[in-house]
């Protein structure tokens, strides 16, 4: 295949795995590597490095709305950033020791979990008593509703710090922003509302991917000719989401990307087993 | 109950500084997307029609590896290095934004703040600049 046809061809999967990201909530990084590996034929390691640049790209872009809207918690994005810097750094440490077929399995797993989270219904937590160390660390906060300032308080936060080291790890061994597992740790952990979870993941991704592709950039894993099209891709896909966010059937769409990542999950467990990839 | 974000710690106030980080954010993602579009089109103008198969890792093989090799090759009209420039400058938005909350809290004379920035810092600036893990 010709580069002008193959960066065409993985540009406009990666517009939609962005576009269908950003729609369900769930972001295109977790489809983004399976697609170039099962789908093009690409190594595992440069669809890593093209997949985490594609994750700065769009946690940035959204992360710059959410931070002026005030629903992100700044203190508590960077005192876990210290949990997921560290992890990341470890997980790129590790990438280079473990097989591919080891790796594979992994991002199955995740992709099963992801899928499996993306129906759990979601439900506000009540404002208690906060953790003793939420208050010595300043993480309690308060973020808009309707118009007026609701404050809450950060429960759990040395379970939430151990869950953001494992988010910095699976974020540099797969190449993705694990969202899913940082949003576990702030919504079921440390308790803090939706939106500020959300957002404050969104505010981590980042700094998270950026700690473990400074590494990879050394390693050689981010090669520009595959990593423009996943990127531009990926990005413009993401800001078209975001554009048509209101009209679009979420709940059909979310069904549909549950789907794709079920079927991603399987393929990438059956590779990992049997060693094809 | 006042939100303790709202209080002004010396100059600013956390909601002035999150305004500002939101518009550095933009910018660098902005800056880098301009970057990699420049290089993208040459690469697709002068390389188009090369065969490519990423089947095999060759990444040690590389010549865009370090921030100052891609530099110095974007500077010498190298496309590939243009699109990498630009992926560099992407990866380094979220460095440049933990560098500015780090400026925010000295402002703030946050002591704890400071110490756990600093320290994010120091472990992207060693992934960025070292490479090593």
């Amino acid at each position: 295949m010709t580069l002008a046809l193959f960066a065409l061809l993985v540009a406009f999967g990666s517009f939609a795995a962005g576009l269908l990201g950003a729609l369900t909530g769930l972001g295109g990084g977790i489809v983004v590597v399976p697609m170039l590996t099962l789908l093009f034929g690409v190594n595992l390691r440069y669809a890593i490095g093209a997949s985490l640049v594609s994750v700065i790209a769009t946690s940035s872009g959204a992360a710059a709305a959410y931070v002026r809207e005030g629903y992100t918690n700044v203190r508590v994005g960077i005192f876990l950033e210290v949990a997921t810097t560290t992890g990341a750094l470890v997980g790129a440490a590790l990438a280079g020791l473990i097989p591919t077929s080891a790796l594979a399995v992994l991002f199955g797993l995740v992709l099963l979990y992801t899928a499996w989270r993306s129906f759990q219904p979601r439900e506000e937590h009540l404002t208690l008593e906060p953790h003793p160390w939420a208050t010595k660390l300043r993480l309690n906060g308060s973020y808009p509703v309707a118009g007026r300032m609701q404050s809450y308080a950060v429960q759990q936060v040395p379970t939430g710090f151990v869950v953001m080291l494992v988010a910095g790890v699976l974020s540099a061994l797969l190449g993705i922003g694990s969202g899913v597992v940082k949003v576990l740790a702030m919504d079921r952990a440390m308790q803090l509302p939706f939106k500020v979870s959300t957002t404050t993941s969104n505010f981590m991704i980042g700094v998270t991917a950026a700690a473990s592709a400074g590494v990879y950039l050394h390693r050689g894993y981010i090669e520009p000719s595959l990593a423009f099209p996943v990127m531009l891709g990926v990005l413009g896909g993401a800001l078209t989401g975001a554009r048509i966010l209101g009209r679009a059937n979420t709940l059909w769409l979310r069904r549909l990307f549950t789907a794709v990542v079920v079927v991603l999950a399987m393929e990438m467990l059956y590779k990992g087993a049997t060693g094809g990839l | 109950m006042t939100d303790p974000r709202d209080v002004k710690r010396g100059r600013w106030s956390d909601h002035e500084v999150e305004q500002v980080i939101g518009r550095l954010l933009q910018l660098g993602v902005l800056i880098a997307t301009a970057v990699v579009i420049v290089g993208a089109a040459g690469v697709l103008l002068h390389h188009g029609s090369t065969p490519v198969d990423f089947r095999v890792f060759a990444g040690e093989s590389s010549p865009w590896r370090s921030v100052g090799a891609v530099t110095s090759g974007a500077l010498h009209g190298s496309f590939p290095a243009i699109v990498q420039l630009g992926l560099v400058l992407l990866i380094a938005t979220p460095v440049a934004r933990v560098a500015l909350t780090l400026g925010a809290f000295l402002a703030q004379k946050d002591r704890l703040y400071v110490a756990l920035t600093a320290l994010v810092l120091a472990l992207l600036l060693y992934g960025l600049i070292w490479g090593r893990a």
